[in-house]
């Protein structure tokens, strides 16, 4: 497996759309007015649709197998008031940690930490999300935690 | 008409200790997955496609664990306001299946002067109908100190 830690991903761009807000807003049952009309803003979560706009090359590799993989925790920091439709920002992503702890069951769990930063037009951060993925435990005696998706 | 018009933003910081008022969202159901995954652009059939989780080992669909956390920032922002978020974090702790009700709780853990406003810490959770914490999560709001 390639040193992760060290390979280097692709920017790119994520338009802020507000039909995408609007879509997503009825997603999250909001009626809230903040992410309607044109100046609308992103809701707290919205940013895990980038991964979308990524070309190959622009995603960080956890590495986990898919039948081991589990989500387990998500982070979203916005540094201002959230990004608006209209606005481009540009997505970078890297691995923010790599950790290992030892599982119920006496197996190693791997923990990778993917961070993505988002620039506005400026070049200034204006957000990031971090998002935990745990490679469980090899033999499964029960239902797993987390988000399985 | 701005957004800041429109929006409902609280106009004073909440004191510590304060918890803002519960909210239960569901029975949930395989249609809100859908909506879900088209609107995140997310097609993993474990959140549509019975025979593909049971084939998994699942017993049915499952929600994503990112439409709960989606329906857990609607509380928090309903509450502390959309503009005002700066930090949204959460663990995932238990699967969300069709027909669960998911019920927001949230409570104000700590505050902090800044010169824009005051920082509002706050502590999320969403359970369900059983008793068993779906999600656990923190976040933080930058409140605009009131004119």
């Amino acid at each position: 497996m390639p040193d992760a830690q060290s390979s280097e991903t692709i920017a790119y761009e994520l338009p802020i759309e507000r039909g995408a807000i609007r879509t997503f807003r009825g997603a999250m049952q909001s009626s809230n007015p903040a992410y309607e009309g044109v100046e609308a803003i992103i809701p707290p979560t919205f940013l895990i649709t980038a991964w979308r706009w990524a070309p190959e090359g622009g995603r960080a590799a956890h590495g986990i197998p898919r039948s081991l993989l589990l989500h387990g925790e998500q982070e979203f920091i916005y540094h201002q008031a959230p990004p608006r439709a209209g606005q481009v920002l540009t997505a970078k992503e890297h691995i923010h940690d790599r950790y290992e702890k030892v599982g119920k069951r006496g197996g190693v769990m791997q923990f990778v930490v993917i961070s993505t930063e988002f620039s506005d037009e400026e070049g200034v951060l204006v957000a990031e999300m971090r998002s935990t993925f745990i490679g469980r435990e090899p033999k499964i005696g029960r239902e797993p935690k987390g988000d399985a998706s | 008409m701005n957004v800041e018009d429109k929006s409902v933003e609280p106009a004073i910081a909440p004191v510590l200790g304060t918890r803002a008022e519960t909210r239960t969202f569901g029975p949930m159901t395989p249609e809100m997955f859908v909506v879900y995954s088209g609107a995140a652009g997310d097609l993993n059939p474990m959140h549509y496609d019975r025979d593909f989780a049971q084939r998994a080992g699942y017993p049915s669909i499952f929600a994503q664990g990112m439409l709960s956390a989606a329906l857990l920032s609607t509380f928090a922002t309903d509450w502390l306001g959309p503009n005002n978020i700066r930090r949204f974090h959460v663990r995932f702790r238990d699967i969300v299946w069709p027909g669960d009700e998911l019920t927001c709780s949230g409570e104000v853990t700590k505050t902090q002067r800044h010169a824009d406003g005051t920082l509002v810490s706050i502590s999320l959770s969403m359970m369900r109908q059983t008793g068993d914490t779906a999600l656990q999560g923190e976040a933080d709001f930058l409140v605009p100190q009131a004119y």
